[in-house]
């Protein structure tokens, strides 16, 4: 038979120089030929790098693509994301539970299906949607995942699964013969800036006719700012990592698209990777970096041969590598970096961690990433759209850019939209844009609310639809959410929360605690049991958590209850009891009272009820 | 010489070493910053977040945040008390505590943080979790029930014993803190006289065999709050 | 007007903190002129008689009976007094909380190695109250005024509390009269 464990390992340690800092790569290739990174596989990889296993535990235990026990070989991650839930994700779970007579979070005994659920895996407009293995399989309709299981139960080889699940490829790239995914684009409105064409080398040529500290001074005077949410100013950040002392620099590009309800890097990168890989070297040259590093989610996983191919392509062309563009002394390559699942990789510090073989905590600032970022260096950390601009900025001109958008936040903005409209889908719209325009486009009739940058932004209501989408309004990443009018806040706030204690690292007091505290207080008040004091509660818990968070994560986390009680108050006081004293800690007898009445078989005698 | 720092912490001028934090500059000067995932001797950590304060109005970690010229911190406020008050709680209530039978009661950093700020029952509720024991090891306990994932004992163990006895495993609500072997800490090279035992704020590492060694009204803070002897330091200058 | 009425009972818990208040030692006797005791087990009094000024409780809320009783305090008492850590955090008796409620009645009931239980059912005697799924804080299951912690509280702690009250001042222990042991 094949080869052992030990030399399975050893040849994937090889593969990557044994190096230590690799380990993300090492664990990753490891569970794809292992099928898990079990404990005899730890100590091996501990031996191998000669490491304490606790590190490699440490990392294990920390992604939720990486498994230290045995998965089934098709593993099913249905999407549970609001949206997907809107559209029935929990119908798809009991349909294949059924079919595999199994719960989700469990394995078929022959060793053949896994059953979980997955974060947003960035296909809200096509809910509901799975992962099976690295294939995305959208758009699940009633008795389509039976079937599909049933498929693959007939087929003694389970290889090649898109052959057997997919029948019709997407539109554009998504049917290119190194993607072959069933996803769909749906760019509903492209606009000038990220999904107009392009040639290659475009942006690029003119940047290279500049000094590094132009082509900074022309994103400055572009005044782009960070597209993944916080708008930092791209120039600003790019002259702080210039100017900071390091023998090396990186330029890390952010694919790491996991705020719910966000999928518009997943089209950037089918239909516009050139843009972003040209906008990476433009950075790079901008900074005097020689390496770039592509984190991609490992949701996106499918697109990794075809972004690979795209910067063979490069290569082959002299937009990479050497002497780029037959720049004297100029040398940039990109090397993607995959993921493992977790959302708090987005956080650009606990991305870095992430890229070193490390858990993905955020590190303390300061130092900051231009400082003291990947592996020490200075780092820039780019989101997939900022760089798209980047590219764009140099091809087309600063001037013409700061004249798209609005003062403050200048350029074009892709919203991922989704929820109760008929149009979702990705669309590029100048900053600016009212809320009430944007239900227009999308064909949104008679919204209740928005969920304005996913879990982590803001719910709004009517008395907010005039407002803008911009950094000094409503800011967003992408994720932009419709609801109906046959919603319901509070379980949408819930299960917000219910993907923030799952994601949250648990590094600090705050976001790992208290986000489980704000839930389960909510869910009270979803149960029926809320009492008048638990708004004031709510509301101060989330406070001291944003306050006292470490990062981002905790930072916001706390939104979808503080942005609720502030538009939604009405939700949380119609399900409210008024209460005496007896009542005010919201006890649930009932609940405390079951399992002995169960096992004793007989009813209480002091509550006769 | 190097330039001295001149900052304010609460209205109170001080003066910081460049590169000290504001947590070791106040420290110096005789202000006590509550805090429990930091030690002397140790790299910052910035976990537990109990040393907030308020820089120039932002809130920030006192232990990684390096002091600077003109910051104005806030340090002993209302606000801050009640933010502490939060975080302490938190950390009761996310573990099982039982201070009534708990060998480090009365030296333990937690529960006097909890004295210092005068609380007297957590304002959530508890959580009652599953935690693991480990008594494999022939010279020390590990009592996962009181652990509050300050991490003292993974860098101790690395920065001051040159060892890797710990680490943590898992994520958010699921994050605990595991042993360099899969048998336990029986199977690594953990002594007694570790740093890294020492270093536990509270009963979740301790060794055997020592009990409840001092009585009662003789141990650290059962008659001095937590952080006296910085504060009283400084007024005996 | 009469004293202030004092009620005091004990729910889960070891009646330590009972003992604790018996050990104000003779200000016991002053303690019994500025107030008149209703249901305490120090009297021996088993049902509260009327509106009560202040109300202590010894230990968590374990089964049903406890559930009843504090509820019973709640509505009869103007300011209700958790005493010792048991009210507080469940206490010893809490322990039970991190063993799922079957698998301790099956330890207690069935398959302990002490065990004889030929039936192999689980009591269903009425005069045997039902278990709470855990062992709850009084806290957690009625609106509670003041908390005053310890293994048990000193009596000087309880002495000061009472006494606080009683002179209608805030109650706001000194740092050396909050002790969870």
């Amino acid at each position: 038979m094949g080869a052992t464990r030990e030399e399975v390992v050893k040849v994937i340690c090889q593969d990557y120089g044994n190096d230590r800092s690799r380990l993300l790569d090492i664990a990753r290739d490891v569970r794809e030929q292992l099928g898990c990174v079990d404990s005899p596989a730890v100590d091996c990889i501990a031996e191998v790098l000669s490491i304490p296993r606790v590190e490699i535990e440490s990392l294990v235990s920390f992604y939720s693509f990486l498994y230290s026990e045995p998965q089934g070989q098709v593993q099913i991650r249905i999407c549970n994301d609001v949206p997907d839930m809107m559209k029935g994700a929990d119908r798809i779970a009991s349909e294949l539970e059924e079919e595999l007579g199994i719960q989700v979070g469990e394995t078929t005994p022959d060793g053949k299906f896994s059953l979980e659920y997955a974060s947003c895996i960035g296909l809200s407009d096509q809910a509901p949607s799975a992962l099976v293995n690295d294939l995305m399989v959208p758009r699940l309709g009633a008795g389509t995942a039976r079937r599909g299981v049933q498929i693959l139960k007939e087929r003694g080889e389970l290889k090649e699964l898109d052959k057997l699940l997919i029948r019709d490829y997407g539109d554009g790239n998504n049917a290119h013969d190194l993607v072959r995914s069933a996803c769909s684009n749906n760019i509903r409105k492209a606009g000038e800036v990220i999904l107009a064409e392009m040639r290659r080398g475009a942006g690029l040529e003119k940047a290279l006719a500049m000094s590094p500290v132009e082509v900074i001074r022309e994103i400055k005077t572009s005044r782009l700012r960070g597209r993944g949410g916080a708008g930092f100013p791209t120039g600003m950040k790019w002259e702080f990592t210039r100017a900071a002392d390091g023998d090396r620099r990186y330029l890390v590009c952010n694919a790491d698209e996991g705020e719910p309800g966000t999928f518009k890097d997943r089209v950037i990168l089918t239909e516009r990777p050139d843009l972003l890989f040209e906008g990476m070297t433009i950075g790079g040259y901008a900074i005097g970096a020689e390496d770039g590093l592509v984190y991609l989610r490992a949701e996106y996983a499918y697109l990794r041969e075809f972004l690979e191919h795209a910067l063979a392509k490069r290569r082959e062309l002299g937009l990479l590598g050497e002497n780029v563009c037959g720049k004297e002394g100029f040398h940039f390559d990109i090397r993607i970096q995959m993921g493992a699942g977790a959302y708090i990789c987005g956080e650009e510090t606990a991305l870095i961690s992430s890229c070193e073989g490390l858990r993905g905590d955020p590190k303390n600032r300061p130092p900051f990433p231009a400082q003291h970022g990947y592996l020490g260096k200075p780092t820039s950390v780019n989101n997939v759209e900022t760089l798209c601009c980047v590219a764009r900025i140099l091809q087309r001109g600063s001037g013409w850019f700061s004249a798209i958008g609005s003062p403050g936040s200048t350029g074009t903005k892709l919203l991922s939209i989704s929820g109760d409209c008929m149009r979702p889908g990705v669309y590029e719209v100048p900053f600016g844009i009212r809320l009430s325009e944007v239900f227009a486009m999308c064909d949104a009739q008679d919204p209740m609310a928005a969920q304005v940058g996913g879990p982590s932004g803001k719910m709004v209501g009517e008395a907010d639809f005039d407002r803008t989408i911009c950094f000094d309004d409503l800011a967003t990443g992408g994720s932009l959410m419709v609801f109906g009018r046959d919603r319901d806040v509070l379980e949408i706030a819930s299960q917000f929360m219910q993907f923030f204690v799952h994601e949250s690292c648990g590094y600090c007091t705050p976001c790992r605690v208290g986000n489980v505290l704000l839930k389960e207080r909510l869910d009270k008040i979803l149960g029926g049991h809320g009492q008048p004091t638990d708004l004031e509660y709510l509301q101060r818990l989330g406070e001291s958590i944003k306050m006292a968070s470490r990062c981002g994560l905790g930072q916001t986390s706390p939104n979808p209850v503080l942005s609720t009680l502030e538009s939604f108050r009405s939700a949380y006081e119609e399900r409210i009891r008024d209460a005496d004293d007896v009542e005010e800690s919201g006890f649930d007898l009932q609940s405390a009272l079951s399992t002995a009445q169960t096992l004793t078989g007989r009813k209480s005698v002091h509550f006769e009820d | 010489m190097s330039d001295r720092i001149s900052l304010t912490i609460d209205g109170r001028q001080i003066e910081a070493e460049p590169g000290q934090t504001i947590l070791e500059a106040a420290e110096e000067a005789g202000v006590y910053i509550p805090r429990l995932c930091w030690m002397k001797g140790l790299s910052a950590f910035g976990s537990c977040r109990v040393c907030t304060v308020r820089v120039n109005g932002r809130p920030q970690s006192a232990c990684t945040q390096p002091a600077a010229p003109g910051m104005v911190v806030e340090n002993d406020t209302q606000e801050l008390r009640e933010l502490r008050r939060s975080l302490i709680d938190m950390l009761f209530i996310e573990g099982n505590h039982f201070c009534m039978f708990c060998e480090k009661s009365g030296d333990c950093e937690l529960q006097a943080l909890a004295y210092r700020l005068g609380i007297t029952a957590p304002q959530y509720p508890f959580m009652f979790p599953q935690r693991e024991l480990d008594a494999t090891h022939p010279e020390i306990f590990v009592d996962r029930n009181r652990c509050i994932l300050c991490g003292r004992c993974v860098r101790a163990s690395q920065e001051l014993d040159g060892k890797h006895v710990f680490g943590f495993v898992g994520r958010g609500a699921g994050k605990k803190v595991a042993v360099n072997a899969e048998s336990g800490l029986g199977g690594t090279d953990a002594a007694g006289d570790d740093e890294a035992v020492a270093a536990c704020p509270t009963g979740s590492l301790l060794k055997k065999r020592v009990g409840f060694a001092v009585p009662v009204g003789q141990r650290r803070f059962d008659h001095q709050p937590i952080g006296s002897e910085i504060e009283q330091a400084q007024s005996e200058e | 007007m009469g004293k202030p009425r004092v009620a005091t009972t004990s729910l889960c818990g070891c009646f330590g903190c009972h003992m604790s208040l018996l050990d104000i030692d003779e200000r016991i006797l002053s303690l019994v002129e500025l107030v008149d005791f209703d249901r305490s087990p120090i009297n021996d009094i088993k049902e509260l008689s009327g509106p009560v000024d202040i109300g202590l409780v010894e230990g968590g809320c374990a089964n049903e009976e406890n559930v009843k009783v504090l509820q019973e305090f709640r509505e009869h008492c103007r300011v209700l007094i958790s005493v010792g850590d048991c009210a507080i955090n469940g206490g010893i008796p809490a322990m039970r909380n991190m063993v799922p409620l079957r698998e301790c009645f099956r330890e207690a009931f069935l398959d302990g190695p002490t065990v004889v239980n030929p039936a192999g059912k689980i009591p269903d005697d009425e005069e045997i109250p039902l278990l709470l799924d855990r062992v709850y804080p009084c806290h957690e299951v009625v609106k509670v005024e003041y908390h005053l912690p310890g293994c048990p509280p000193s009596a000087d702690t309880l002495w000061e509390a009472l006494n606080a009250l009683l002179e209608g001042r805030s109650l706001e222990l000194p740092y050396e009269l909050i002790k969870y042991d």
